[in-house]
């Protein structure tokens, strides 16, 4: 699974931190996304199924 | 019939308290895009299907504000949606990223985080008040109202003793029945005094808090904000925050202990409240699905067409209105399996209570974490919570422009 997130997109929702916090942060400084795993494990690929699906902005792509 | 005399009346009305009216299936199924009379005498456009209302609302090239000539009055007073307040707050465009990105680093996952412990303080706090003054209690009074005031007042680094002047600002900014003209006027005079004076001690005397962190940013020729656009966003947090989730802890609360009365009950394996009981880590899924469920959500987005657009095979030309019900598209059977079942672990849960795309709610992780944390006190605190009325006498709230329920009578 690759992860790709667009930070132009992004409205800073945080849903994808609160799903899945080993992949995804938020900056400090404008609260938008930053991608701490671009190639998760497979144990985490169910959560950011998840964050991918529910995420307002549609601001992540998943390519698997 | 003429086409005249089918044109349906928005808000359509409906009596039951947690039940969506049988209409929305109809004209999801079948008339998707339809022709609405709007509380003003004006028309509209109206949205119920989830793929439509996510298109429509993440389209940045359409706007909330209804300020040009032939855009559709909501009601014939006004009300938040066409208020002055909306417009110092920029509504599109790099200036709303701009603006949004100042405030919304105050409400990433991590802030909230960091914010529980206080957040389930003053839940706890709040519920020990209500058990105090003895059953039946009121759990929005008592609860749902109070809570998110305090939770933005501190955010704001209002001092507790002002808290409840800013409910009743809140609630006469919004409320468009329950208070006369003059008392909304002299509120609103009184909430933007306080304000600015607020704003202004914070300039002398910073603290830990929004406000003073946006004024620390400098003023726009530094890349932040101007007084008065600091002003209103703290105005706006606590408008846009609080009726808002107000409503839905009552309305989650109610759905969540609205089988519990029932004989099913016997037969059925567990009603709900039971099963969060058993597994308090449902509460997330719980929140999300109580959100999706909520078939008193309000009036819904509206959304005014600068150009053109096609929706479900239909044309609208440019400047039409658009209203886009959420709770319709949550609903929506296409999107949802089981869309008319409350399923407390239904994951994913897309739905679009809080809007989409670049507009959607900013306090959407705060609202969110304040209904986890409500969740779990109750639990913890009241696991014998039941409704002290039966459903059916459950009523709804008028004159918000966000669903709620009038009050939500509970025993324990
Ligand atoms: C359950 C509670 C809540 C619900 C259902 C809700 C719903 C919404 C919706 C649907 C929108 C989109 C408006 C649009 O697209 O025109 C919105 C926007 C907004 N909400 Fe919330 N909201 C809630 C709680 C909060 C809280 C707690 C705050 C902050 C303290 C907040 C602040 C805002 C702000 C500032 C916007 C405007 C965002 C923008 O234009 O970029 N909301 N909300
Ligand atoms: S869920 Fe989407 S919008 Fe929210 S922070 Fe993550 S990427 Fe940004």
């Amino acid at each position: 699974m690759k992860v790709t997130v667009d930070e132009d997109k992004c409205c800073g929702a945080g849903q994808c931190v609160l799903l899945a916090p080993e992949v995804f942060d938020q900056r400090d400084d404008d609260g938008i996304v930053n991608l701490l795993d671009p190639e998760p494990g497979a144990d985490r690929h169910a959560a950011v199924r998840e964050a991918a699906a529910v995420c307002p902005a549609a601001a992540i792509e998943l390519i698997e | 019939m003429s086409v005249e005399e089918q044109v349906l009346h928005y808000p359509i009305p409906n009596d039951a308290a947690l039940d969506p009216p049988a209409e929305w299936a109809r004209l999801r199924s079948t008339c998707p895009v339809t022709h609405v009379t709007l509380p003003s005498g004006d028309r509209a456009t109206l949205l119920t299907r989830y793929e439509d209302v996510k298109q429509v609302l993440a389209d940045p090239r359409f706007t909330r504000q209804l300020t040009a000539p032939d855009a559709a009055r909501l009601s014939a007073e006004g009300g938040v949606f066409n208020s002055e307040m909306s417009q110092i707050i920029p509504d599109g465009g790099e200036e709303h990223q701009h603006w949004r990105r100042l405030v919304v680093k105050w409400f990433t996952a991590k802030r909230m985080a960091a914010m529980r412990p206080t957040m389930t303080q003053i839940a706890e706090d709040l519920i020990d008040d209500m058990v105090k003054r003895g059953a039946p209690g009121d759990l929005r009074a008592d609860l749902g109202f109070p809570l998110p005031v305090y939770v933005i007042c501190d955010m704001l680094g209002v001092p507790a003793t002002d808290r409840d002047r800013f409910s009743y600002w809140s609630d006469t900014l919004l409320n468009l029945t329950r208070y006369s003209k003059a008392e909304t006027e002299a509120a609103q005079g009184a909430f933007f005094q306080y304000m600015s004076d607020h704003v202004a001690a914070k300039r002398h005397r910073p603290s830990d808090d929004l406000l003073s962190e946006l004024i620390a940013v400098g003023g726009p020729e530094d890349g932040g904000l101007s007084d008065l656009q600091i002003l209103v966003t703290g105005m706006a947090l606590l408008v846009a925050g609080h009726e808002t989730t107000a409503n839905m802890i009552g309305k989650m609360v109610s759905m969540l202990l609205a089988d519990r009365d029932r004989w099913e009950r016997l037969l059925a394996d567990r009603d709900r409240w039971e099963r969060l009981l058993a597994d308090p880590s449902l509460i997330r899924t719980t929140v999300e699905e109580s959100l999706r469920f909520d078939a008193n959500s309000g009036f819904g987005l509206p959304r005014y067409l600068r150009e053109e657009t096609e929706v479900s095979g239909t044309v609208l030309p440019r400047g039409t209105t658009v209203v886009c019900s959420m709770a319709a598209a949550n609903r929506d059977e296409s999107t949802f399996e089981a869309a008319d079942q409350m399923d407390l672990t239904r994951s994913p849960n897309p739905h679009l209570a809080f809007g989409a795309g670049a507009h959607s709610c900013l306090g959407q992780a705060l609202a969110r974490t304040e209904l986890q944390v409500v969740l779990e006190v109750l639990l913890r605190k009241l696991p014998t919570l039941e409704l002290a009325v039966p459903v059916e006498e459950l009523e709804r709230v008028e004159g918000l422009a966000v669903g709620g329920l009038r009050t939500v009578p509970v025993r324990w």
